[in-house]
């Protein structure tokens, strides 16, 4: 990868879609979440790739595997609370040994407001670590891209599912109290 | 209630001089299904992955759009993951066919009920959800014209198609595939992408 401008804060968005140009990433499957929105539109915007809307994010487990079996990477983005969801799908990515790229960004982790986010922001790495998926953490943007950048090389190299979780401190904490007040949703 | 066709004749007729179809069958019986009508390195039966069958005929079908895609699967695990129905509907992969054998009940865990025999109608959903020809089959000669839209190519292929074939709920001799799932993936890449492709 090209060294990243030593700016402060670049955000994580551009250099991993940068990297996913770089493996050749075709298929971007996703429950969207706010943290990824930036990623998803450049993305969109990419003739090479496809974005895949999926309804709920252990289709996007079984898509890829699809890819795979085609000859084409993809990656899998989602919120915290997604992962709960793709639970006994992981069973297929570690039987077959299908490599799988997970860009989950957290909730219920850091000053979090909501409290039906905390349990599975919580668990989110425990249920991971306890399909076989490996777990990656970055908790600022220089982080997001280096573990991207591994995971790319990891997963598709030694055929393995594995999890960047993206925290709240990088992503920023919704803050509902400020919503009301602006009255936005 | 007019005779219902059998599973295994179905899926014989639809696999026979299958040419370059790349075929995934759902756990359970459609996966015993399509090895009794013959094992084959460009057929990938699930062995578990429970609603997610449809999904990987997607992402296959995206990644091979020369290529015809037939999922072969059984009510309940297209009942588990309905909403793919959804997702393969908003994306038209022209290329994908899926086939649902509808004996209406859970087969492999002592033959309960499902949902399709209580008026679920998965060819109007499959048909509302984007489908470009959705289908119940019930007869020989519908199941001949399904035949020939599933082996279409390319230009002559309207958009996705769905089918949901009601069959004889009878419980015939499990015929088992390989089992090794790396095993399985690797012996379809290999069929359909090179060994230099598949294993680099």
């Amino acid at each position: 990868m090209k060294q990243t401008k030593k700016t402060q804060a670049t955000h994580w968005s551009g250099p991993v879609y940068k990297l996913l140009r770089e493996h050749q990433i075709k298929q971007i499957a996703m429950v969207p979440d706010a943290g990824h929105s930036n990623l998803i539109q450049l993305c969109e915007a990419d003739k090479d790739m496809s974005v895949i809307r999926l309804t709920s994010e252990e289709q996007g487990v079984a898509l890829l595997g699809g890819a795979w079996l085609g000859g084409v990477k993809g990656v899998l983005l989602m919120q915290s609370s997604g992962v709960g969801n793709c639970i006994n799908m992981l069973s297929l990515s570690t039987s077959c040994q299908f490599p799988l790229i997970m860009l989950v960004t957290m909730r219920g982790d850091y000053a979090e407001f909501n409290p039906s986010q905390v349990p599975m922001g919580h668990a989110t790495e425990t249920v991971l670590s306890a399909m076989g998926v490996i777990v990656k953490r970055a908790d600022t943007h220089e982080d997001v891209i280096e573990e991207v950048s591994g995971v790319l090389r990891m997963s598709y190299n030694t055929l393995r599912p594995m999890a960047v979780l993206i925290g709240q401190k990088v992503i920023g904490a919704k803050d509902f109290i400020k919503l009301t007040h602006t009255d936005s949703k | 209630m007019k005779k219902a066709l059998h599973r295994r004749d179905v899926v014989n007729y639809l696999l026979r001089q299958r040419g370059d179809l790349l075929v995934v069958a759902g756990l359970g019986a459609p996966a015993w299904d399509i090895t009794a009508a013959g094992d084959h390195p460009l057929s990938f039966p699930l062995w578990g992955a429970m609603g997610g069958a449809s999904m990987i005929g997607l992402g296959l079908a995206m990644a091979q759009p020369k290529r015809n895609v037939l999922i072969i699967t059984g009510d309940g695990e297209m009942l588990m993951g309905m909403s793919s129905l959804a997702v393969v509907g908003a994306h038209q992969p022209s290329n994908l066919s899926i086939v649902v054998l509808d004996n209406e009940h859970y087969g492999e865990t002592g033959m309960q009920q499902t949902v399709t025999g209580h008026g679920v109608d998965l060819s109007g959903i499959a048909k509302s959800a984007g489908f470009a020809q959705s289908v119940m089959v019930r007869k020989k000669t519908e199941l001949e014209s399904l035949r020939d839209e599933i082996y279409k190519k390319d230009k002559a292929r309207k958009g996705p198609l769905f089918a949901q074939v009601k069959v004889d709920s009878e419980k015939l001799p499990i015929v088992l595939p390989p089992r090794e799932g790396s095993y399985l993936k690797n012996r379809f890449r290999i069929a359909l992408l090179g060994t230099e492709i598949a294993l680099s």
